[in-house]
């Protein structure tokens, strides 16, 4: 039975575990902003955050943001101009770490993540949520504020803490229980590969 | 036709390749709007008919608050087709269209998604060593400039693939390799995406074809007929696959499969794909005597 869930940021490991493939789930409040040059510079460069990301989601983004100098509005002193969504699969190796040594529950990106993702959300309790690639128009709605930023000599691939609200809904892709939504379509789509040649007079 | 010369103004290049950037990034084409209507009529899957209508969504969103329809940038391509009659200082546009370029970047302003490829640092101008990315064409129209600029996405940069197949391996190479390529990328390119292919040629002429394929307005055809047939053959299989919008199920994974040809050694039988991602981002200025229109 698909479920929905407005989530208020941070969250428990129990909250996360409860979640399945399908399910779908609305963030309020903080979200962190993550991206490659962000991860490899926290993981293999020695790099600390100031940030508390325990119990909180991380979105694989690099945001267009705009200098408007440090205001109410801006405390950061970036407002967003547009904020989207990267490809996941580059950043698969930093999954485990980030909820190790972070404590970060929820992934949020495009097209999946692979096994060691798969396994430290099984081991760990977290989850995979897919927002919808290139809906960055739609998705900068969702944003209220940057409200910090940290390591941002990296920018645009700075670590962000965005506030948001009603950020969502997000399709549960991957969750703590070996549920993979992108394992089984690809397996699936192998599966026809064979008929699509004979389709295409392809001899095998 | 050949007449008398007509000047090219490069302050209006530099201002228009500019402009071109930004619209490019925040109007999609009429082609690619119908293709998605097309594609979410026909969808028969509830999340890929989900994901389709919130695509949909994003697109009048965009252009309602004048925002980006993506947040990736791109690298910057800008296509110049220069017509018969036109004179120009080729140096000196090559660098009023890299001026325009990180003007946008700076004035709009729009994230550099650019770097060094060594020491990864980001001038924040979009620009670098032979970035903006600059391809020059010459055509028998008189006295027309064109320049269409595409940021290219690097969701589905990242997925491009070339095989040097050999004669032996014959045209069953090629389809094989084109259904490898859609299975492989799944969701990474952000589908439903535009195949392009590319065919014959050497290996990097191979590989700048699936590009020109890629970015072609859909409902547009590949000029030899032996591509043409091959996109329709391709067009109708790889929906069959079931990767779908997101790569999360569905009928929705190519708008269409694109190919372009040329002429190949006879030892060689190159094949290139590379994908367009489903905010198939172009914009277009032309250039004549009365002034600069603006379009797709």
């Amino acid at each position: 039975m698909m479920a929905h869930n407005d989530f208020k940021m941070p969250v428990t490991e129990q909250q996360v575990r409860a979640l399945k493939v399908n399910d779908t789930v609305t963030l309020n409040g903080t979200l962190y902003g993550i991206r490659d040059a962000t991860q490899i510079h926290m993981f293999d460069r020695g790099r600390k955050t100031r940030f508390d990301m325990r119990g909180h989601a991380v979105i694989h983004t690099a945001p267009n943001v705009k200098w408007a100098g440090e205001t109410s509005a801006t405390p950061a002193g970036y407002a967003p101009v547009c904020v989207g969504t990267t490809t996941s699969a580059r950043m698969e190796r930093f999954t485990r770490p980030l909820m190790s040594e972070y404590g970060v529950r929820i992934v949020i990106g495009k097209g999946g993540l692979f096994e060691a993702s798969q396994k430290a959300f099984q081991e760990l309790g977290g989850v995979y949520l897919a927002v919808i690639g290139g809906a960055a128009a739609l998705e900068t709605t969702w944003i209220e504020q940057i409200e910090d930023v940290d390591l941002d000599d990296l920018n645009p691939e700075s670590l962000w803490k965005f506030r948001v609200k009603g950020f969502g809904p997000l399709l549960v892709a991957m969750d703590s229980h070996g549920g993979n939504l992108y394992a089984e379509v690809n397996a699936a789509a192998r599966a026809k590969r064979a008929s699509a040649l004979a389709a295409l007079g392809v001899k095998q | 036709m050949k007449g008398k010369s007509v000047k090219v103004d490069l302050k209006q290049v530099e201002e228009a390749c500019k402009e071109l950037y930004i619209r490019a990034v925040k109007l999609l084409p009429p082609d690619i709007k119908q293709g998605f209507a097309r594609l979410d009529q026909a969808e028969t899957d509830a999340t890929g008919k989900a994901i389709l209508g919130t695509l949909i969504k994003n697109i009048k969103v965009a252009e309602g608050t004048d925002n980006l329809l993506c947040q990736d940038t791109g690298i910057p391509i800008y296509n110049v087709t220069i017509g018969r009659n036109v004179e120009v200082d080729g140096y000196a546009l090559k660098q009023a269209i890299a001026r325009g370029c990180a003007r946008a970047t700076r004035e709009h302003p729009l994230r550099s998604s650019v770097v060094h490829p060594v020491t990864r640092k980001n001038e924040h101008t979009s620009c670098g060593r032979a970035v903006p990315v600059i391809n020059i064409d010459f055509s028998d129209t008189s006295d027309t400039l064109s320049i269409e600029m595409i940021p290219k996405g690097s969701g589905s940069e990242n997925n491009s693939w070339l095989r040097m197949a050999v004669p032996a391996d014959g045209i069953g190479a090629i389809k094989t390799f084109v259904i490898d390529c859609v299975l492989e990328a799944g969701g990474k390119t952000c589908p439903p995406t535009i195949v392009g292919v590319g065919v014959g040629g050497t290996a990097d002429l191979c590989v700048h074809l699936s590009k020109v394929a890629a970015t072609r307005p859909l409902g547009s055809h590949c000029e030899d007929p032996e591509g043409a047939k091959l996109e329709t053959e391709l067009s109708g299989v790889v929906n069959e696959l079931g990767v779908g919008a997101q790569g999360l199920g569905g009928d929705s994974t190519a708008f269409a499969v694109h190919v372009e040809t040329a002429a190949t050694h006879i030892t060689m039988n190159p094949v290139a794909v590379n994908m367009q991602c489903h905010s198939a981002r172009r914009a277009r200025a032309t250039f004549t005597p009365q002034g600069v229109q603006y379009g797709f």
